[in-house]
């Protein structure tokens, strides 16, 4: 079992002892990300990103990643400046890109580009978002935000809240989690509630899925909440919105019957469903979450690149 | 099958027996054919709405002159599960089999996700795997979505 080579597409691509064998070397890179150590494991190497969407975060993690461990990046940031705007295929340009660097990390508009890329290119393609579709670094830190927080993975109840049903992220992460046994609380607005497909395939997964529509109750026992944000233009009529996200919406007063060790992570940006009044409890991982991209990152980049992670 | 049923459609000397086809697919099935592909000499004769004691109902269709390409074989696996085929050469039935849905279905049906990159100008064909065979759900391979309704997907 090795990632050397290896593409990113899908979480679907990686077995449970991948993805703790990224998570495990994810640990080994903090003093790296954390800057207290100087590292050299991809002296040497240069990272194509390939970014036709806008992404400042993803983009930037990667981008850090590769800086502190000795590596170097290329970087498309904007559709307008590539041949695409010329009306070059994807595939002819992933093509020509996979002549100049040793991976490719692809942020797309159109579902299913990354793996199309992965065909077209003869280095490992990276996953970093393709339209409404897989996110597999997001679920990777995701994952490695819970293994910190909570020390471990296997058999936690989990509470996925908010839009269920266009979040790409919450999908993948529900699959990853039926891999490590865990019991998934859904808890959305009956229009954005997780698709039957998705529902579909965790029963097969064999994993305990429940819907509570009511927040207090859902979080009461949980490990984790795992918060997504409930876009305004899901809904025709503002005053319903307003009503929806309202109800859905974490504060300390809802926080008040969770465990004590409840730990609340959340994609980012967050709109009004976190109040910052959260940002300095216990709870709020969300932040760390958003660091964990680089040691994530790092940890998969080495081991794509080079074998290993020390 | 009877005498008297088999007189309802004439035997052919050469081509493809499409039998056990469900009741009113087989305008489907003769779509995918592309009857308009057909050599100018072959006949196509269809039987509609035909007793069958495994189905209730089915429908049959004869091609002279034509045996089925692994891809429309594919296609007829999708719109009529239930369908077998028998080669006829020289009158006799030198092959029957039911049709059968490969692990991968490629260039058969286009993905119903109009934002998979398969649905874009690129070198590219739509490619499912078989996420369930009863009833048949399908993946695309590209972006994932699933597809349990193949008729109006069909290329």
């Amino acid at each position: 079992m090795s990632l050397k080579g290896r593409d990113i597409i899908s979480i679907r691509d990686l077995s449970r002892e991948e993805i703790e064998e990224v998570i495990k070397a994810s640990r080994r890179m903090l003093p790296y990300a954390e800057g207290t150590k100087a590292g050299h494991q991809l002296d040497g190497h240069v990272l194509t990103l390939a970014f036709f969407e806008p992404s400042t975060r993803t983009r930037l993690s990667f981008e850090t990643a590769m800086a502190r461990l000795g590596g170097r990046c290329v970087t498309i940031a904007d559709a307008g400046t590539s041949s695409l705007s010329k009306g070059e295929t994807l595939y002819d340009t992933i093509r020509v890109l996979s002549a100049y660097g040793d991976a490719i990390v692809l942020r797309h508009p159109n579902e299913g580009a990354a793996r199309l890329a992965a065909q077209a290119s003869n280095k490992p393609v990276l996953n970093a978002g393709d339209g409404a579709g897989q996110h597999p670094t997001q679920t990777l830190l995701d994952l490695a935000t819970m293994q910190e927080a909570v020390g471990t993975l296997s058999g936690l109840k989990v509470v996925l809240l908010g839009d269920l049903k266009y979040g790409r992220t919450v999908h993948s992460l529900a699959h990853a989690l039926a891999l490590f046994g865990a019991e998934l609380v859904l808890s959305s607005p009956p229009s954005l509630k997780l698709p039957d497909e998705v529902r579909e395939h965790l029963d097969e997964m064999g994993a305990k899925v429940t819907e509570e529509g009511q927040l207090h109750r859902a979080i009461r026992d949980a490990d984790v909440l795992y918060v997504t944000r409930i876009q305004r233009e899901r809904f025709g009529d503002e005053a319903e919105y307003a009503r929806v996200a309202g109800s859905y919406r974490i504060d300390r007063a809802v926080l008040a019957g969770a465990k004590p060790r409840l730990v609340v992570l959340h994609p980012l940006p967050r709109t009004a469903e976190i109040a910052p009044e959260i940002d300095d409890t216990p709870h709020a991982a969300y932040f760390r979450q958003v660091f964990l991209g680089v040691p994530v990152r790092m940890a998969l980049l080495c081991l794509v690149l080079t074998g290993k992670a020390q | 099958m009877s005498a008297m049923r088999e007189l309802k459609i004439t035997p052919i000397k050469n081509g493809t027996v499409i039998d056990h086809i469900g009741n009113g697919l087989s305008l489907e099935v003769l779509k995918i054919i592309g009857v308009n592909e057909l050599d100018k000499d072959s006949t196509v004769s269809v039987a509609l709405h035909v007793r069958s004691q495994k189905l209730g109902w089915k429908d049959i269709v004869k091609v002279e002159n034509m045996e089925l390409s692994p891809r429309k074989v594919n296609a007829i696996a999708l719109i009529a599960p239930t369908a077998t085929i028998s080669i006829i050469r020289d009158f006799r039935v030198r092959e029957k089999r039911p049709v059968d849905l490969p692990d991968r279905i490629v260039g058969v049906i286009r993905c119903p996700n109009s934002n998979c990159i398969t649905n874009r100008h690129e070198p590219v064909e739509s490619e499912f795997e078989v996420a369930r065979r009863r009833p048949v759900v399908l993946r695309c391979i590209y972006c994932e979505r699933s597809v349990d309704e193949f008729r109006p997907l069909l290329i």
